[in-house]
């Protein structure tokens, strides 16, 4: 499956119009949101850290448009993209970065942690790979209590060199989980180049042989490569034949996080990499396949109406209340320790 | 009722939570075809199946990973860490995931999961393999606390962990797996965050948890036979929730508090039931406050630099004769 060639025939369309517009729609949204995002950190709106995946949308809508409504996804920090893939509320996901009541998480969690349960968001984690381990017990439940529920879980390269990698893949591949491990390899851990640091030219896929699964390298930037191959791997792990390991080759235009401008990067990288942006590209192909501009512009439209909308929404809400410190450490709603 | 190994009341536990709830399972290493290797397991698998009572490789990250994971969608795992000491390889996946994430995601999870660890010192297994760590369990918000001294409390307190909706770490202790007790037959459900009053005395009051309980009892004998000093015994069994109320009502009655403790001195449990006391009870103190410790230190192997590091009855009772009256 390495490599997957780009379907550009109109002639052969194995996607369709209706899937590729959800899939632009999907890259595009992720893409104004977090750009605004990033404008208002510059004011001093949005508080924190926030790390961005422009650059790397086609990987979270893809996925996003492949999953069923029940399948869960377990994502990182980066993990802005995933969430909205899902069909989480733009104001939930920008109020939450402002520290409002209409966040996601109501102003308790931050920009590193969205959840929305409602829409199969298990969560968002910040501490390097411990999400692998919790998103293969949520794909160990799904088969316990057969459903057909898939997992798909979202990690970075810097995330193969820690412990909680292996012990995820290895229960996972021997538990035959219906799980999706996907590496969006961006080429860099936080600041240093990820070839540094690990002895293989591809951190995850060089080491699926050791969990007896399939070596897969996708071209991240090309939201279509990205759909065949998650739907191919959905489908094994919803029919029984476990868990898969997908390496999608990325760039995030931004750096690590908001205090990081990325100058360690060589600038010919940085400019080959904006060159091959998933969004200008998948826009010229809806194109090539005979969608109208005036269809792709009225869409474009839309979006950036929904995000100035969302924009407006979550500014216009309140600050959380205070009341809500002591709410909700434990199942009853409160924190009490003692009597 | 039954006599039972507090070893057997662990199996008895999980088997009747197996039993009424379908969801309930148990994972861990070794605990399904070997029965655990403090054979606290033994029969299940028998009688549940390899679906529902599942070894898994060595990797402690996974193992309470997976709980977690199945604890969000809906199930009710029991997760075994074969020794206390491990939990360090895993705690991240303790400390930060499992009792952060309903409180950072605004109440969206619940994360019912019961995470059974062995404890403590006393089988000459050294540093690596016999610390008690149930302070650092403590020290978390957003975990349930648990330590049994007894058969009846291991099935009791074990069901009612399994039930509650929280995450709850249930230390059992390495060297009470032998000990026998009396245990209700038939459905046997306690109360989390309940302590208990063991025995009932005027001068003096002894606050205790897991193997420092028996220890305690056998002081207070002791000290009521030989020194005319007559202790009342308080077995903790829940340090979070903490029954602050009847450890309060029954250091009122005696003016005075010991705690014994097996975890190391430093922020071990009874400094905030010390503090606590302080606070809020102190002028119904007759006297300081003392705690009785393992010294601050990582506990030693041999037979007798380990019975001289834990306290023993002979350290309860020369203390409580020193510093009582
Ligand atoms: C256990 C742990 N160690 C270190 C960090 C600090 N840290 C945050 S992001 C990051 C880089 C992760 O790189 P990668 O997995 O490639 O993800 P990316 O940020 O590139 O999406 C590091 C080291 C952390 N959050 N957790
Ligand atoms: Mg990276």
């Amino acid at each position: 499956m390495n490599d997957q060639q780009n379907n550009v025939s109109p002639d052969n369309d194995d996607i369709g119009e209706e899937t590729r517009l959800r899939l632009y729609r999907s890259q595009l949204e992720i893409r104004q949101l977090e750009n605004r995002a990033h404008d208002m950190f510059l004011e001093n709106l949005v508080k924190g850290t926030s790390h961005l995946a422009v650059g790397q949308e086609a990987i979270a809508a893809a996925f996003g448009v492949a999953m069923d409504s029940e399948d869960y996804t377990f994502c990182t920090y980066r993990g802005h993209a995933h969430t909205l893939a899902r069909g989480a509320s733009m104001t939930g996901v920008l109020g939450e970065l402002m520290g409002r009541q209409c966040g996601l998480l109501g102003g308790k969690g931050g920009s590193m942690h969205l959840t929305d349960v409602e829409h199969g968001v298990m969560g968002s984690y910040a501490i390097i790979g411990a999400h692998l381990p919790i998103a293969m017990g949520a794909a160990w439940s799904a088969q316990y209590r057969g459903t057909s529920q898939v997992t798909v879980c979202f990690f970075g390269d810097g995330t193969t060199t820690i412990g909680a990698f292996h012990e995820a893949l290895n229960m996972a591949a021997v538990w035959k989980l219906p799980i999706v491990f996907v590496c969006e390899n961006n080429l860099y851990m936080e600041y240093t180049p990820i070839g540094e640091v690990v002895p293989v030219e591809h951190p995850a896929a060089d080491r699926a042989s050791a969990y007896g699964l399939e070596s897969i390298i996708v071209d991240g930037n090309d939201a279509d490569a990205v759909y065949r191959i998650a739907q191919k791997a959905i489908k094994l792990a919803r029919d029984g034949g476990g868990p898969s390991l997908i390496e999608a080759k990325t760039y995030r235009h931004y750096g690590h996080s908001r205090a990081d401008p990325g100058t360690y990067r060589p600038p010919e990288e940085v400019e080959a990499w904006l060159a091959r942006d998933p969004i200008p590209s998948y826009r010229a192909r809806l194109a090539e396949f005979g969608i109208g501009e005036e269809v792709i512009e009225a869409m474009e439209t839309e979006v950036d109406a929904a995000v100035d909308e969302a924009t407006e929404t979550a500014k216009a809400s309140p600050i959380p209340s205070v009341d809500i410190i002591d709410k909700d450490v434990w199942a009853d709603g409160g924190c009490a320790w003692r009597n | 009722m039954a006599k039972l190994t507090y070893r057997e009341a662990v199996a008895a536990g999980i088997a009747q939570e197996m039993r009424r709830d379908e969801n309930v399972v148990l994972i861990g290493e070794d605990v399904a075809a070997a029965g655990g290797v403090f054979k606290a397991t033994v029969g299940l698998l028998d009688e549940f199946g390899p679906k529902r009572v599942r070894d898994t490789p060595i990797a402690e990250q996974a193992i309470l990973g997976a709980a977690m994971g199945a604890a969000m969608t809906g199930m009710r795992p029991i997760a075994e860490i074969m020794f206390s000491d491990f939990l360090a390889v895993c705690w991240d996946i303790v400390a930060n995931q499992i009792a952060k994430t309903r409180y950072m995601t605004n109440g969206q999870f619940e994360i019912p999961l019961v995470i059974r660890t062995a404890n403590g010192g006393g089988s000459r297994f050294g540093a690596q393999h016999s610390q008690s760590v149930e302070n650092w369990a403590m020290a978390i918000p957003g975990l349930k606390v648990v330590a049994p001294s007894t058969p009846a409390d291991v099935k009791g307190l074990l069901a009612a962990a399994v039930r509650d909706p929280d995450p709850v770490i249930f230390f059992e202790h390495k060297a009470l797996y032998a000990t026998k007790g009396e245990v209700p037959d038939g459905e046997y459900v306690d109360e989390l965050g309940k302590a208990k009053v063991l025995r009932q005395g005027s001068d003096v009051t002894i606050v205790a948890l897991a193997l420092m309980v028996p220890r305690a009892l056998k002081a207070a004998e002791l000290l009521e036979s030989e020194h005319g000093i007559s202790a009342t015994v308080v077995d903790v069994r829940s340090l979070v929730p903490l029954d602050t109320q009847t450890i309060f009502a029954e250091v009122e009655k005696t003016g005075r508090l010991y705690t014994v403790e097996e975890n190391p001195r430093l922020c071990g449990w009874g400094a905030e039931i010390s503090s606590l006391v302080a606070e809020e009870l102190f002028y119904d103190l007759d006297g300081p406050i003392v705690r009785i410790t393992t010294p601050h230190i990582p506990l030693p192997a041999a037979d007798n630099l380990e019975d001289a590091t834990i306290p023993s009855v002979e350290k309860i009772v020369q203390t409580i004769r020193e510093t009582a009256g």
